[in-house]
């Protein structure tokens, strides 16, 4: 009987908008979502609220003029957002890169990927509930970073460094060594924040088999990156492409094998302790010369054509296609944003969880809402 | 009563404004040094000594109740009438001195900590040390703009924050401060501190509910469960304090474990004080247990649509929680007021207590700065499949343990810890295999072939 009444009682489903404003949903993101108690059944990502226009906008500047822009798009990331950039009109207009230029290039995007990797552990913590405290130890760190990149940039985060054929300026000899005493200092930090981290239970209890994304589905959405890699794919455009002077370094792809939150977590940990191989030997190597090619106009015209290239960011693969029909300014610019295709497959990873776990699983797959809607 | 305070406060601001530009010119060279020697002298010693001699004056005068109590029917010079009042009054200025100065201490405490923790400062300008930065966020708070949405239910919407801070706060009469220095020196004091902690679920539920939002009403129904849950082995892991001591009076608990007797350094009290401290911890929302108002989940959970004074008035709530909910585990597990050697002097009892809870306190911000958040469901499966268990065998242990140390004398004091160890620890070892979750695994990570 009692069972009976109590299959009778109609429950309703809860819909609730996470987001747009949210402390944990990495800016201007919303989520809608639909709750049966605390378990989500249908999860809805809405995107847009940060639209800028940035496409459009490059179509209407001078090639090197949109370059600052491209800063803007995944404002924690500039340096490997600008090189994207200038390889793909590099390719487009056959531009050759002295290779100090090239070295430095590799520098700055390592240093970046430092820079994004520590952060987004510390803000996954955080998704998680430690109050702040493993954040504010990235921070420490990404400061030290961001100091070289104002050195050599004059601007901390909008760095706007990398010029077609080269590099603003040169790295100063302050600098690079600056670079080698952070560089050896990393892997403590990292020992010490995975103390902290990498063995609390309770961290792996709601990471461990949280929002799996099984390698089939992560090749079919398409997703790049560190993302992809800990479903166990083995994909890095840093080794399939050898763009730059990438195939000079020895180093690893760590891959994982769930493809849950943890993974994610810890293919990135181990991804900084190989930026940190290809930082030690690059600044060994590093030749001295010029650091741009002085052929280069600033109203650059390319010939005709296409051209897309595309780099290993730290979020995934950041891809920039132009088309150019001999002018000064592209004819169609196209920016193949990590984040927003990462961010696709949210609610298959969602569903069936609890709405806690929503939080960190779009923790864990590292957006930047700038790069998220241009 | 808050209109009516934020009425006199703006009229202070409005007069000030008037004298402002009226007489500014004039009295600016007498008003400005004035302020300044204010400014100097809350930055000198007294602005460090001030809150804390408040916060003892509270403590004594709650210490000094019981004494008074005998003494007043004797002091003839008084008139019969006033003796209640007076007795009335000790209490609530002791209550209302000890409470928010206590509060005002932890989240000066908290925040100072939490910025040491994290490569901070924490609070440094407001005073010496940052220590009249509390004072700094109330006089905020109050003249905050107070919202109430709109479709919220107006009348549970302003009592809940009354609701939840009342009891915390007469939770501090049960709480012996010295030998027999509670305010309210009752046979039942443990079972009205858990009367009363049990009231802060009504009042959650009731934000929750009032607030007409989503995550609040998620929060609340979070607060719902997890109290509910919670509150077993609570008072399961008191029982055992209860059997041994047989007294459910707090000053009678105190005074079994005088000497250096603490209940904490037998096998269940043990097991008992981590398993108290923990679901205490739940009780009170703290850190990992901190789901009603998970900020990276649900804003700001239960009391998201809360602002001004009623959102300070939840806060004070939480600390005075946190700051009672150790006090009892002092008085429960850790002798209370009594440490060896200070015994002798009485008056320094308070001190004793407080300065035990406030370092139970410090291991909680400890917590808050270190742990994440546990989920629902785990929460609950740790209450019921790990801390409910334990708290039963520990009750039988506390039973063997009576019945082997009866003599009290040394060898069967060994006799007694190592049955109970061998139990417990049994136990748990069993108890670890049966529900650790299945999701723990130690993984290995490869790289990609060349």
């Amino acid at each position: 009987m009692a069972a009976r009444r109590l299959a009778d009682l109609r429950t309703e489903q809860l819909s609730v908008n996470i987001g747009p404003q949210h402390p944990s949903t990495h800016g201007v993101f919303r989520m809608n979502v639909t709750l049966d108690g605390e378990t989500i059944v249908a999860l809805k990502p809405v995107v847009g609220y940060l639209h800028r226009n940035h496409e459009k906008l490059a179509e209407k500047m001078t090639y090197l003029g949109s370059m600052p822009y491209t800063d803007r798009l995944d404002y924690l990331t500039s340096m490997t957002n600008n090189w994207a950039y200038a390889l793909a009109v590099e390719k487009l207009a056959g531009i050759e890169v002295p290779e100090r230029a090239e070295y430095i290039r590799v520098i700055m995007a390592e240093l970046t990927r430092l820079v994004n990797h520590c952060l987004l552990v510390g803000f996954l913590t955080n998704d998680l509930g430690c109050f702040f405290t493993p954040v504010l130890y990235a921070f420490r760190e990404r400061e030290k970073i961001l100091d070289v990149f104002e050195d050599v940039s004059g601007s901390r985060m909008m760095c706007n460094y990398v010029r077609f054929g080269g590099v603003r300026v040169d790295m100063s000899a302050e600098a690079l060594d600056e670079t080698r005493r952070i560089v050896a200092a990393f892997p403590a930090f990292l020992d010490e924040f995975e103390k902290l981290l990498a063995e609390n239970e309770i961290l792996i209890q709601r990471c461990q088999n949280v929002g799996i994304l099984p390698a089939p589905l992560a090749i079919n959405a398409s997703i790049t990156g560190p993302m992809l890699r800990a479903s166990g794919v083995n994909y890095d455009i840093r080794k399939v492409d050898k763009y730059g002077v990438y195939d000079r370094f020895s180093w690893r792809v760590p891959l994982g094998t769930v493809g849950d939150v943890y993974d994610r977590y810890y293919v990135r940990v181990l991804e900084m302790r190989e930026s940190v191989k290809i930082l030690e030997q690059a600044l060994a190597q590093i030749p001295e010369g010029p650091v741009s090619n002085p052929k280069v106009n600033r109203m650059l015209k390319p010939p005709q054509g296409d051209a897309y290239a595309r780099i290993e960011g730290p979020k995934g693969e950041l891809g920039f296609y132009l088309v150019s029909d001999k002018s000064r300014n592209p004819y169609r610019y196209k920016v193949r944003p990590p984040s927003f295709i990462n961010l696709t497959i949210l609610e298959d990873m969602c569903i069936g969880h609890k709405v806690a776990d929503a939080v960190v699983i779009l923790g864990s797959v590292d957006i930047v809402l700038g790069e998220v809607d241009r | 009563m808050r209109a009516l305070l934020r009425h006199v406060l703006f009229f202070l601001i409005a007069l000030l404004r008037v004298l402002d530009r009226t007489l500014g010119r004039v009295l600016a060279p007498v008003l400005v040094p004035l302020f300044r020697v204010c400014v100097w002298a809350l930055h000198t010693p007294l602005g460090v000594i001030l809150p804390p001699v408040l916060m003892l004056m509270g403590a004594y005068l709650l210490a000094a109740r019981p004494a008074l109590r005998q003494e007043l029917p004797d002091t003839t010079w008084l008139p019969l009438w006033s003796h209640m009042w007076i007795d009335i009054l000790v209490a609530i200025v002791g209550i209302v001195l000890l409470g928010p100065m206590c509060m005002v201490y932890i989240t000066w405490l908290e925040r100072k900590l939490l910025g040491r923790f994290q490569n901070r400062y924490g609070p440094n300008r407001v005073g010496k040390y940052g220590l009249l930065q509390p004072f700094a966020d109330g006089i905020k708070m109050l003249i905050k703009e107070d919202i109430v949405p709109r479709g919220a239910d107006r009348a549970l919407h302003f009592i809940a924050p009354v609701v939840i801070v009342v009891p915390p706060l007469v939770i501090f009469s049960v709480l012996p401060l010295g030998p027999g220095m509670s305010a309210l020196p009752m046979e039942v004091g443990v079972l009205f501190f858990f009367a009363l902690s049990g009231i802060s679920g009504v009042a959650i539920f009731l934000a929750g509910w009032a607030s007409h939002n989503k995550f609040s009403l998620l929060g609340g129904m979070r607060a719902v469960a997890q109290l509910v849950s919670y509150e077993v082995p609570l008072l399961l892991s008191v029982v055992v304090v209860i059997m041994v001591a047989g007294t459910l009076s707090t000053d009678k608990l105190v005074e079994a474990q005088t000497a250096g007797r603490w209940f904490v350094f037998t096998p269940w009290g043990l097991v008992g004080f981590l398993l108290f401290f923990t679901a205490g911890l739940a009780e009170v929302n703290r850190t990992p247990f901190d789901l009603p108002e998970a900020e990276s989940e649900l804003v700001a959970g239960f009391h998201t649509e809360y602002s001004g004074f009623k959102f300070a008035l939840f806060y004070l709530a939480e600390f005075i929680a946190a700051v009672a909910i150790a006090g009892l585990t002092v008085t429960l597990f850790l002798g209370g007021w009594s440490l060896p050697g200070a015994d002798r002097y009485p008056m320094l009892a308070p001190v004793v207590f407080l300065s035990k809870a406030a370092l139970l306190v410090l291991v909680m911000v400890w917590f808050r700065g270190t742990f994440p958040r546990l989920r629902i469901d785990q929460v609950m499966t740790f209450s019921w499949k790990f801390l409910l268990p334990l708290a039963l065998v520990n009750i039988i242990v506390a039973g063997i343990w009576i019945f082997l140390v009866r003599d009290g004398s040394w060898r069967s004091f060994g006799i007694g810890w190592a049955v109970g160890a061998i139990i417990l620890i049994a136990f748990y070892v069993w108890l670890n295999r049966f529900t650790a979750p299945s999701t723990i695994e130690k993984r290995v990570y490869r790289f990609a072939e060349e």
